[in-house]
């Protein structure tokens, strides 16, 4: 009797997506039903949605230290990403700079789309990273030529939490005249972030990773880069990013950043302690276990363990039977599982790229879920470890 | 669960006894054609796991999906290819049950705290109480059954197997779906090999590097009366696809993967009285006697044949058929039937 066990549903994967503060999905409704104009009218209707997303486009431009003429809402962080990506290739392709650099760690919507450039004619290069998980200076500078037009790293990665120096990789790519990019789709919400102290020219940020909605994201450009727009058509947001504002998803994006601003800090420090609290428990409870990825400079939620002798795939299935939501960090759309890119990028062993699991705390979590995880993950380890010993 | 109306009526049925299911999808080869990223619609949107997923939330239980690629690869895949190369025509299902279903998924679900792995398989499992084995029987339903695909399963194996529409017709299986009220219900069954695009087998070994280059047709007497262009593409009792315009019917009757060549002769070249097999499984765990008389079948839905057993050991067994038997191809399986019960079965030689 499996189902029978679940005493709780845990969600401990909020690097995927968080659930909507109930203020959110109060101005989502909202902007659904009443303010359901279109932006682009001059009527009454269309100024009503207007000003939901000038106040949206103020509140975001707030929480990352920007102006709100330089934020271009998009439909998530990916469609950010590739905006970054293709729309600064395109721009820039006529002054012959030719050549894209990214971490090795990057999100796929950076790194498939880097492919998708390889393909016509881009030279690419990944920046390595060592077992910390945070690329080097030094890599970025020997990768560096008078060639590359755009230098793309994340701010903080996903799976594992790392925040990279952004700050002085930044200033590397300025000084051979490269633009800078950061993906900070995971950072944003989670740690202050302010675009001119991280001196990038173009940042990416997500609404449902700090309980916005889904379909709701944006790509701040510093006035005056020069990136050509992706999606053409009407002239929505100042020509940047053509088609009907997702109102709805913009006015929740807008409530989200309000409120993370306020409790970021306090936040911040919560989740630490617990994500602290449950390393270190599982650590000692556990043997075979160990913490992927440096542990100093990281997002405050985010732990990613390997577990010796166990398959993450079957760790994720079993602990969710225990109503334990967890994830690999790298899941394809079917919801089957490959080897992570981040930790084979790490140089960790096969085996390890297979064994590991990702927890992202968030707002919701009590003390009581950790203990909850904590009582049954020894468990559910000592089952699987039994199970696979006995026919290998 | 492979996302048809067998595997999705077997967990329906499970649940709705009030066992606790767990769903599995074993996703066992890439869907992306080639990898290259260019071609819409074939990764992670595949119809049949869209399928799997819908049953279990309609009927309210998990569904996860198991990734079995590396070992499907290294065993079903390897094994086909290597056995066409050879001149043998493989059953790459009979592998799968056995090395993957009954047991990498067994073990994964003995991880889960699962005492069985359920498969809509039309087969039966029946212990006997006297002696505490298991027996494994054919299908209710004489035109599905399945049983010829599990004669490698061991008592062991059986011991935590479950075929819930066992006992159905095809028909109750389909009026179960409609009545649980499954999109399934009316899905058509599927024939092909599940990991060979289009069924073209041919190409699939090309694509591999392990297709045959083309070689002599030849007679019995070792005449050559034609070319062909593979030996990869032919089958024992194949009719089509020789391209000999003869008075009489030639059938192919052997295949000679060192020479490269096809024997063809007449249809009386290929009746055999006798098979034998190696790689043998007794599902009870012992041989069966010589001078037995049995039923033996040489392929999947070919009628069973009386037939009496000519010797027996661990890993080998040859059988008489008491009326010749038409086509027996090597790397097909021989499997020996007492009734409807699955004695146990091997590889035709």
């Amino acid at each position: 009797m499996l189902s029978s066990k679940i005493h709780m549903r845990v969600y401990f994967d909020h690097n995927a997506t968080t659930p909507v503060d109930p203020l959110v999905a109060e101005a989502v409704v909202r902007a659904l039903s009443t303010e359901f104009g279109n932006a682009s009218s001059v009527h009454h209707f269309g100024q009503q949605a207007k000003g939901v997303l000038d106040d949206a486009r103020s509140s975001v431009a707030r929480l990352i230290g920007g102006e709100p003429s330089e934020v271009v809402f998009t439909s998530g962080g990916t469609e950010a990403d590739n905006f970054a990506l293709r729309g600064v290739a395109e721009a820039l392709e006529s002054t012959g700079r030719r050549h894209l650099i990214a971490s090795s760690i990057e999100h796929e919507a950076i790194l498939t789309t880097l492919k998708a450039l390889t393909r016509r004619g881009w030279r690419t290069t990944l920046l390595p990273v060592g077992a910390s998980g945070v690329v080097s200076p030094d890599a970025l500078r020997d990768g560096l030529s008078d060639q590359t037009a755009l230098v793309s790293v994340m701010h903080a990665n996903n799976e594992i939490g790392t925040i990279q120096p952004v700050f002085e990789l930044a200033r590397l790519a300025h000084e051979r005249g490269a633009l800078f990019h950061t993906d900070a789709v995971q950072s944003v919400g989670k740690i202050p972030v302010d675009v001119r102290a991280l001196g990038a020219d173009l940042l990416s940020l997500s609404a449902h990773k700090f309980y916005g909605p889904k379909g709701a994201g944006a790509l701040w450009i510093k006035r005056g880069t020069r990136v050509s727009a992706i999606l053409t058509g009407g002239k929505h947001e100042r020509n940047r990013r053509a088609g009907t504002e997702n109102v709805p998803a913009v006015a929740g994006f807008g409530v989200a950043a309000r409120i993370a601003m306020s409790k970021l800090t306090a936040d911040a420090n919560r989740l630490s302690a617990l994500r602290d609290r449950l390393e270190q428990t599982v650590l000692a409870r556990v043997h075979g276990t160990a913490i992927n990825g440096a542990r100093d400079a990281r997002v405050p939620n985010t732990t990613n363990i390997s577990f010796e002798g166990i398959e993450a795939e079957s760790l994720l299935i079993a602990l969710d039977l225990e109503g334990i939501a967890v994830s690999t960090g790298s899941a394809c759309s079917s919801g089957t599982l490959e080897p992570s890119h981040v930790l084979r990028a790490m140089g960790l062993p096969t085996h390890r790229t297979q064994n590991s699991i990702r927890i992202s705390l968030g707002s919701g979590n009590t003390d009581a879920e950790v203990d909850y995880f904590l009582e049954q993950l020894p468990k559910v380890v000592e089952k699987l470890r039994m199970v696979t010993g006995v026919r290998r | 669960m492979s996302g048809g109306v067998d595997s999705s009526v077997a967990a329906a049925l499970l649940a709705q006894q009030g066992h606790e299911v767990i769903g599995l999808s074993m996703q066992l080869y890439d869907q992306s054609g080639g990898g290259d990223g260019l071609r819409f619609g074939t990764c992670c949107t595949l119809d049949d796991l869209h399928d799997a997923r819908r049953v279990a939330a309609r009927i309210g239980f998990p569904h996860y999906i198991v990734n079995f690629e590396e070992k499907f690869a290294e065993t079903v895949v390897s094994d086909f290819v290597r056995e066409y190369a050879s001149g043998r025509t493989p059953i790459p299902c009979v592998h799968c049950n056995g090395d993957l279903k009954f047991s990498m998924l067994v073990e994964r679900a003995a991880g889960f705290d699962a005492d069985f792995v359920a498969t809509g398989h039309y087969a039966r499992v029946e212990r006997d109480d006297e002696s505490g084995r298991y027996r494994l029987l054919r299908g209710a339903d004489a035109a599905k059954d399945q049983s010829y695909f599990l004669f490698t399963l061991s008592q062991a194996q059986l011991a935590h197997a479950i075929f819930p529409i066992g006992a159905l017709d095809k028909s109750q299986v389909r009026d179960q779906a409609r009545e649980l009220g499954l999109d399934v219900a009316e899905k058509p069954d599927s024939h092909e090999i599940c990991f060979v695009p289009d069924g073209d087998h041919a190409a699939f070994l090309a694509d591999r590097g392990a297709a045959a280059s083309e070689g002599a047709i030849v007679d019995s007497a070792g005449r050559q009366v034609g070319r062909h262009d593979g030996i990869h593409r032919f089958t024992v009792g194949q009719r089509k696809g020789l391209g000999l315009s003869t008075g009489i019917p030639l059938y192919v009757i052997g295949l000679n993967a060192e020479a490269g060549s096809v024997t063809v002769g007449t249809r009386g070249d290929l009746e055999k009285t006798a098979a034998r097999a190696s790689g043998v499984n007794w599902v009870a765990g012992v041989a069966s006697a010589a001078g037995t008389r049995v039923t033996a079948q040489i392929r999947h839905r070919h009628p069973p044949a009386a037939a009496v057993i000519r010797h027996a050991g661990e890993n080998e067994v040859s059988v008489e058929f008491v009326q010749p038997q038409v086509a027996i191809a090597p790397g097909q399986a021989l499997v020996i039937y007492d009734g409807d019960e699955v004695l146990g079965g091997g590889w035709i030689d």
